[in-house]
Formats: C-alpha cells, sequence, structure tokens
C-alpha cells in the first residue's frame, strides 16, 4: 500500500501540484449518460463524470498554457507514434474534453482525425469549455464506437492510428472489450496502423483484458507507470518490430512533442513486451460478444 | 381434473416463464450490441419489443384460454415458447447483419433487430400468464386472488431471472448457453405439463364417475 502512494505523493508534489486553491463548478447538467461536470481549480479545469469518485477526472487541461497536457495517461497514449509517426488518418474513440484531438491536430496539421463520442453532451462540454474544435480535418461524430467501426469497415476506411480512449474506472463498454470488437478494429487498421488502449492495470479484469487482446493481436507492448493505474496496451496491426530500431526514432519525436509536456524518452522506457512478461495465467478465458461480463470482473 | 400438485405445477411454470422472459430480455441488450452499440436507445427499442409483444400475448393467450382449455395446452405453450426462443441463438447474427446492412439508423436498426429476433417467443412466453389463470381459477370469487398470487409468482419469477442473469449466469456461460438453458427449462416444463396433464386425466376419470354416482 506504503509502497505505491508514497511514489505518488512525491510526484504529485514534484511535479506542483495540481490542485491549488478551492474548486469552482463552472458547469454542471445531466446527460443520458452520465452526470457531467466541468470544475476549475486556479489554473486548472477539469471535465468529471462523477461528483463522488476521486478519481473521476477524465480530462483537464491547463487554462493558461492549453498545450500542455495535464495526464499521464494521456501522455502515455503517445507512445502509438513511436510505432508511427506519420499518421495521416486518426481515430479516437472517446471524446473526453478534446485535448488528444486538438493536441493531434497541432501535431499533424494534414492529417485527418475522427472522434467518436457516444455522448453528445460530452461533446458539447468539450466545445465549449474545453476549446474542442473541429474543421475540415477535425470531426467529431456522436455514435457507439463498434458501430462507427463496423460502418467505417464496409466503407472500406482504414486509420493509421486507432486510439481507444471510451473506458473509465467506473464502467467499461463490454463490446468494445471482446475478441470480435478488436478483430473488427484491427481490420479497421492500415498495414502500418497502430492502436493505443487506454485501459487498467490493476483490477481482476487485467488477465482477461490481457488474454484477450494477445489473441487478436498476438504481442502487444504495455505502457504503464508504478504511479499510475492505468495502462496503455499499444499494438499494431502488423508484427511489433524491435525494441532497438524503436529506439532510433525516439530523438526526432522528442523534438516534437517537448512542447505538450511529453516526454517520449521516458515512455519508450516504460513499454515492456507482453510476450515477455506473460503475466497473465495460460488458461484465462478470452473476452468474447458471446462471454464478456467486463464489468463484474472488473469488481475486485 | 384437479389434484394436489396441479397448481403448484402451474405457478412454478408462471415463476420459469417469467424468469426466461426477463433474462432473455437482458440478453437481448448484449445480443444487439456488436451491431447496433450500447446507446440509450437501444434499451428502448427492447423494452418497446419485449411489451407490444407481451401485451400481444396477453391478448392471444386469453382468447386461446376460452376454449378447451387443458394442462396438455398450457404445456404445448411451453414447449413452443422454448422451440421459438432458438432462433435468438441460432441466426442472430444473419438477421442482425442483415438488417444492419438495410437500416443505416441504429434506432431503427436496433428496433428491428429486436422484433426479429423476440417478438414471437416474447408473444408465446406472454400467452402464458392468462392462461394460468384460466387454469387455477375455479369460481368467480377466488378470481382476483388467484391472479394476484400469479402476478407475485410470475413477476418475483422476472425479478430473479434478472438478477441472477446480469449477477451471475453471464459470469459462467455464454450469452447462448444461458438462451439453450431457458429453452431447454421450457421445454422441459412444457413435457411435464403435458405428462401431467395425462396422468391427471387417467386419475379423474373414476373421481368423476364416483361423484356422477353420489349425485
Amino acid at each position: 500500500m506504503f509502497k505505491s502512494v508514497l511514489p505518488a505523493l512525491l510526484l504529485l508534489l514534484g511535479a506542483g501540484t495540481p490542485w491549488p486553491g478551492k474548486a469552482e463548478i463552472v458547469h454542471s447538467e445531466r446527460s443520458l449518460y452520465r452526470n457531467i461536470m466541468v470544475e476549475d481549480k486556479g489554473d486548472l479545469r477539469c471535465l468529471r463524470f462523477n461528483v463522488k469518485q476521486k478519481k473521476s477526472n477524465q480530462s483537464c487541461l491547463y487554462k493558461s498554457q492549453p498545450q500542455q497536457l495535464v495526464f499521464n495517461y494521456t501522455k502515455l497514449l503517445f507512445s502509438g507514434l513511436i510505432l508511427n509517426s506519420q499518421p495521416e488518418r486518426i481515430l479516437i474513440v472517446g471524446l473526453g474534453g478534446g485535448t488528444m484531438s486538438n493536441t493531434l491536430h497541432q501535431l499533424y496539421p494534414d492529417a485527418r482525425i475522427d472522434n467518436v463520442e457516444i455522448d453528445p453532451a460530452v461533446i458539447k462540454v468539450a466545445r465549449e469549455y474545453f476549446g474542442f474544435f473541429e474543421n475540415e480535418r477535425v470531426t467529431a461524430i456522436d455514435q457507439d464506437g463498434r458501430l462507427f467501426i463496423k460502418r467505417a469497415l464496409m466503407k472500406k476506411q482504414q486509420y493509421d492510428w486507432i486510439i481507444l480512449d471510451a473506458f473509465n474506472g467506473e464502467y467499461i463498454p463490454e463490446h468494445l472489450l471482446t475478441r470480435e470488437f478488436l478483430q473488427e478494429a484491427k481490420q479497421l487498421l492500415s498495414d502500418n496502423g497502430v492502436l493505443t488502449s487506454n485501459t487498467f492495470s490493476n483490477s481482476g479484469l487485467y488477465a482477461y483484458e490481457s488474454a484477450t487482446y494477445y489473441d487478436v493481436f498476438g504481442d502487444y507492448f504495455n505502457v504503464r507507470n508504478s504511479v499510475n493505474e492505468n495502462r496503455i496496451i499499444l499494438t499494431a496491426k502488423q508484427p511489433l518490430p524491435d525494441m532497438k530500431i524503436l529506439s532510433r526514432r525516439l530523438d526526432d519525436l522528442d523534438k516534437r512533442l517537448k512542447p505538450y509536456g511529453v516526454n517520449i524518452k521516458v515512455i519508450f522506457a516504460l513499454m515492456t513486451q507482453a510476450s515477455q512478461e506473460k503475466d497473465w495465467p495460460e488458461d484465462t478465458r478470452v473476452l468474447t460478444d458471446q462471454y464478456s461480463p467486463a464489468n463484474l470482473l472488473n469488481i475486485d | 381434473m384437479f389434484t394436489r400438485w396441479q397448481n403448484p405445477l402451474i405457478y412454478s411454470l408462471a415463476f420459469c416463464s417469467g424468469f426466461s422472459i426477463m433474462g432473455i430480455e437482458l440478453l437481448g441488450g448484449r445480443i444487439l450490441a456488436p451491431f447496433f452499440g450500447s446507446s440509450i436507445h437501444i434499451w428502448g427499442s427492447i423494452i418497446t419489443v419485449f411489451m407490444v409483444s407481451l401485451s400481444f400475448g396477453y391478448l392471444l393467450g386469453g382468447k386461446l384460454s376460452t376454449r378447451a382449455a387443458s394442462l396438455k395446452r398450457f404445456g404445448t405453450i411451453f414447449v413452443l415458447g422454448g422451440i421459438f426462443i432458438l432462433p435468438i441463438a441460432l441466426y442472430a447474427n444473419d438477421i442482425m447483419q442483415a438488417i444492419f446492412l438495410k437500416i443505416e439508423d441504429s434506432r431503427y436498426g436496433s428496433l428491428m433487430a429486436a422484433s426479429a429476433l423476440f417478438f414471437i417467443p416474447t408473444v408465446i412466453l406472454g400467452m402464458l400468464s392468462p392462461y394460468s389463470v384460466r387454469l387455477l381459477v375455479k369460481n368467480k370469487n377466488e378470481s382476483g386472488q388467484v391472479a394476484g398470487v400469479l402476478y407475485f409468482v410470475s413477476t418475483l419469477g422476472s425479478a430473479l431471472g434478472t438478477i441472477i442473469t446480469s449477477f451471475y449466469l453471464v459470469l459462467y456461460m455464454e450469452v447462448n448457453q444461458i438462451i439453450f438453458t431457458f429453452s431447454f427449462l421450457l421445454s422441459l416444463l412444457g413435457l411435464i405439463a403435458i405428462f401431467a396433464d395425462k396422468v391427471t386425466k387417467n386419475t379423474a376419470m373414476p373421481v368423476k364417475d364416483q361423484e356422477a354416482r353420489h349425485v
């Protein structure tokens, strides 16, 4: 217990505590799916889905420096760029405050970015309070992610980078964590396409999730640090390249990502290959459309 | 015709049909999700289709009970219910695929899919409630009482079907396995009812004869 809490505290102090002063609720509404709250604490503005839980911040930004990413797990998602540093078509499932979309548009002004979000109220709040913007290259679609991917497949579309960010600790869309779904997502990837998935690393679901990703993609990278409960699963349509080859790409990426507070070298150091760890039991059941009690398995 | 265990049998059958209906309704969300997602309107479609089909089932069941009501026919409805839920497990993907390709709007797509999958079996299972009342009521005075107990039993079955399916069954079984289990259970109960009907007829006849002689 202490072992995990202490570094977390140190990190918070070291990084300058993100909660200075009192919180002020700027906006709150009840959507079809959840309670949505926008909260300001000093320079920090956060989107929250749940009033009571502490860990319910979905998306935050510094009002004075909107391009500085706040959350570790958001930064970890950028590991996708190590596998493919020139994505031209990007699909983000789960909008949150839209910070990922905004950042990627700045990084890749020519890339097509499609954001899919099930809750229209979240899209609205992202636009109004988080500076999320759409233009001829960036779109937001109010749809279930599974459906969007199925329809996109029918239209023979492809993406170089799919970012799955539809999970939170409280509720998992179970149909986005099955073998069939991951196969569909994999099919939607272009030949050098990459998938990053923001999930967890602590719950009882961990083994099932690992077994399912491994079943569909083969090897993948775990990207996580000891402080955060999130883990990013990083994988691709093609078999994963060697770590040595990947490390050569870091210098160039590092320069481009620095302004956003993303230290890609640190992130690279956090990457581990699932095939070498195999930290889930051999006989773990794969989640399928027929068997996907993710939310029940997630109850620790 | 009436024996000591006949009423408990009817009540248990009503309990099990309530259990299965809600178990299937709950799985409906899981079945539709791969094609129509888990947006709020999916549940709208499912609940609507179940309510509409139950209401038609009540109507038909009531009508059917006016002609030669018997435990045998009651059992037959169960067996039919058991058979007609099988396509949910066997053909759901093909049916949903076809609808998915035809209808772009996932609201109407899910409504169509829910109708195609659940309408017929739910109508059949809905027929059971009024039919049970017909079999249970022996005189006008007790009809309200009987209906009350019956609703109690079948709705309690529905509640348990909902919670047990969502809390436990989906943890241990695949969706299709649960559907097959419900199908087997309903068919088996139907056959028991049909069998019971035979037994009671064989034993009931002499009783009737006796009564006739006493009169």
